[in-house]
């Protein structure tokens, strides 16, 4: 585990400094051909700046900036005791140092994520969809998923990575605007200047503008590269952790058959963080292959149903290499040798429950967060209460009887 | 003299390096050891929690479960049996038992539907439920640092550091009773 670890935090640091360097490269390009011979180091100074002042950002303050843009809420025991629980199990079971804070995403579409800075202040969020959904062994299997993104330090990478392709699009985009408004003196100033300096400087424009166009493609093709391979890595982590490959495996085929219209507040900086991608076939995007940040969810399936002999980072590599042609995603010094038995399913198998049912469920959950209150009268009808309501008692509505309202089972201000 | 000075250099540069990587190791092993302990303390925190959570189970289900007296008392005999054990061996006896007597609740509560639709009962078994898997998790993840622990402790370069400083070898926890290799099977509707 901590070789896994370590050879994790080895290809976090390559792709950082890749980024800066694609980010360093595109700064001196676009300075040359802006400024002229001595806009290079200009150029290197404002990559350098950008860079310094994106990684500060995201350092004090990315999960916060992630969590709200994903519309994420934290929540109370009381609002889902079951999910409470099975993220302590699994911090047990990761060793974790501290419990991750728990947020959910008011939205039916089933997905999740996990972030922050280190083991010791992470966050996990849920949507009410994927608690509407999945039966408890599933959604072990999913928290597990995002346990192992914290325990094999992903989480604050993920983060870090997003930010920097950031930049690196941001600067080209600027570039790109600068050049067709001509507001930058573009190649105007330097043709009258000199004759012979006119080509090499045309040179430049031409090397600049292809730069431009490819740093941001380069940057997104490395990141999506190991975005990827720490899907798989996850997958195995969650299978460890659970002892129980089927749980995840049966959690992402529902989430992969998920009627529900896609994930509403989800964006190209948040998307990698998810446990599937959370952008349904928008049509016009065929390259998949390339630019997906999610191995295809059918392969994880069935690499996580192939694991018969146990469930250590092993079997999954075992697994992984009958499954895929792909390079495989377990590094070898992460392989000990361990014994870990798969155990039995504890929840029942489904819940063959009808889709209304569920998706009342859901609805419950979304109240929940929101601060309604809920009463049972005793003629069995549930109210739902919600937090505006400031009258002391509330009638029922079937059998009118007069029900309080307890003061103290009050929402979240 | 300048040759014998610059060999005495080589040779104490030597000496420093070896002793920076028994200091590392040293450190490593430490850190291991202490990931052991603190995973043992985790089991001991979630079976108080178990021990906790048994008064109000059985308040809450007693009302409903009037022929089920039996049931009932073996579960508190094995409560009060587990909290007033006083050596390893005796928790470890005491603990299956209770859990033995928690599972078989577990298969009767299915013949009470009253008390299956009752809320606050249905809190109480995930309460349960969750507390049984914490005390499995805990348990799996000590074995897991015991595993690490073990292995480095008898791996080349640091089991003789591990030899030096006494760093002995722990014991997996081993389950005592059939029914403890099985969590106790909890449906939940």
């Amino acid at each position: 585990m901590w070789e896994l670890i370590q050879a994790n935090k080895r290809d976090s640091v390559l792709l950082m400094v890749l980024m800066a360097l694609v980010l360093l490269t595109l700064g001196v390009v676009i300075g040359l051909a802006v400024v002229g011979p001595q806009g290079g180091l200009i150029g290197v100074g404002i990559a350098v700046a950008v860079w310094l002042l994106l990684t500060l950002i995201s350092f004090s303050s990315g999960d916060q900036i992630l969590l709200a843009a994903s519309g994420a809420r934290p929540v109370t025991h009381e609002v889902h005791p079951q999910l409470f629980n099975v993220v302590e199990e699994m911090k047990i079971a990761a060793g974790l140092p501290a419990m991750p804070k728990i947020y959910i995403i008011n939205d039916p579409a089933p997905n999740a994520f996990a972030t922050g800075r280190s083991p010791k202040s992470a966050s996990i969020a849920v949507t009410a969809g994927l608690l509407g959904r999945l039966n408890r062994d599933e959604l072990q299997g999913v928290v597990a998923h995002e346990m192992s993104h914290i325990l094999h330090r992903d989480i604050l990478y993920v983060t870090l990575a997003g930010v920097m392709l950031g930049g690196v699009v941001l600067i080209s985009q600027i570039f790109f605007r600068g050049m067709f408004r001509g507001s930058l003196g573009f190649n105007r100033r330097y043709s009258s200047d000199s004759r012979g300096g006119g080509q090499a400087q045309l040179v430049i424009a031409v090397v600049a503008v292809l730069a431009a166009i490819l740093a941001p493609l380069m940057a997104r093709l490395l990141y999506f590269a190991l975005s990827r391979r720490r899907e798989y890595l996850a997958d195995a982590g969650a299978a460890r952790l659970t002892r129980y490959p089927e749980g995840l495996a049966s959690a992402l085929e529902k989430i992969a058959t998920d009627p529900a219209p896609q994930l509403a507040a989800a964006n190209d900086a948040t998307a990698p963080l998810y446990i599937v991608n959370p952008f349904k076939k928008r049509g016009k995007m065929d390259l998949s292959a390339w630019t997906s940040t999610h191995p295809p969810i059918a392969e994880r399936i069935h690499i996580l149903r192939s694991m018969s002999q146990g469930a250590s980072y092993k079997d999954y590599a075992q697994a992984f290499a009958a499954v895929s042609r792909s390079r495989n995603p377990v590094p070898l010094a992460a392989i000990t040798k361990e014994q870990v038995a798969i155990r039995q399913a504890q929840a029942e198998p489904t819940r063959q429950e009808k889709t209304q049912k569920q998706a009342r469920q859901i609805g419950d959950i979304m109240r929940k967060v929101n601060g309604f209150r809920f009463l049972t009268c005793a003629c069995g009808l549930k109210i739902k209460v919600p937090p505006d309501f400031k009258a002391p008692a509330v009638e029922c509505p079937r059998c009118r009887r007069t029900l309080p309202l307890a003061t103290a089972a009050s929402g979240p201000a | 003299m300048t040759t014998t000075a610059i060999a005495s250099i080589v040779i104490f540069a030597l000496l420093f390096l070896i002793v920076l990587v028994v200091i590392s190791i040293y450190n490593a092993l430490v850190r291991l050891r202490n990931q052991v302990d603190n995973a043992w303390s985790q089991i001991d925190v979630q079976l108080k929690r178990r021990h906790d959570l048994i008064p109000n189970l059985v308040e809450t289900a007693r009302g409903y479960m009037k022929h089920e007296r039996e049931t009932f008392e073996a579960i508190t005999k094995a409560r009060s049996a587990a909290m007033g054990a006083r050596t390893v061996s005796e928790a470890g006896q005491a603990e299956g038992q209770l859990a033995d007597a928690l599972s078989k609740f577990m298969l009767v509560v299915e013949n009470y539907p009253d008390l299956k639709a009752n809320q606050n009962f249905l809190a109480l078994q995930e309460e349960l439920t969750g507390t049984e898997n914490k005390i499995a998790f805990a348990r799996q993840n000590y074995n897991d640092q015991v595993l690490f622990y073990n292995n480095r402790t008898q791996m080349f370069p640091s089991s003789v550091v591990a030899g030096m400083f006494a760093f002995t070898k722990r014991d997996f926890f081993e389950v005592e009773t059939a029914a403890e290799r099985e969590a106790p099977k909890v449906s939940f509707a």
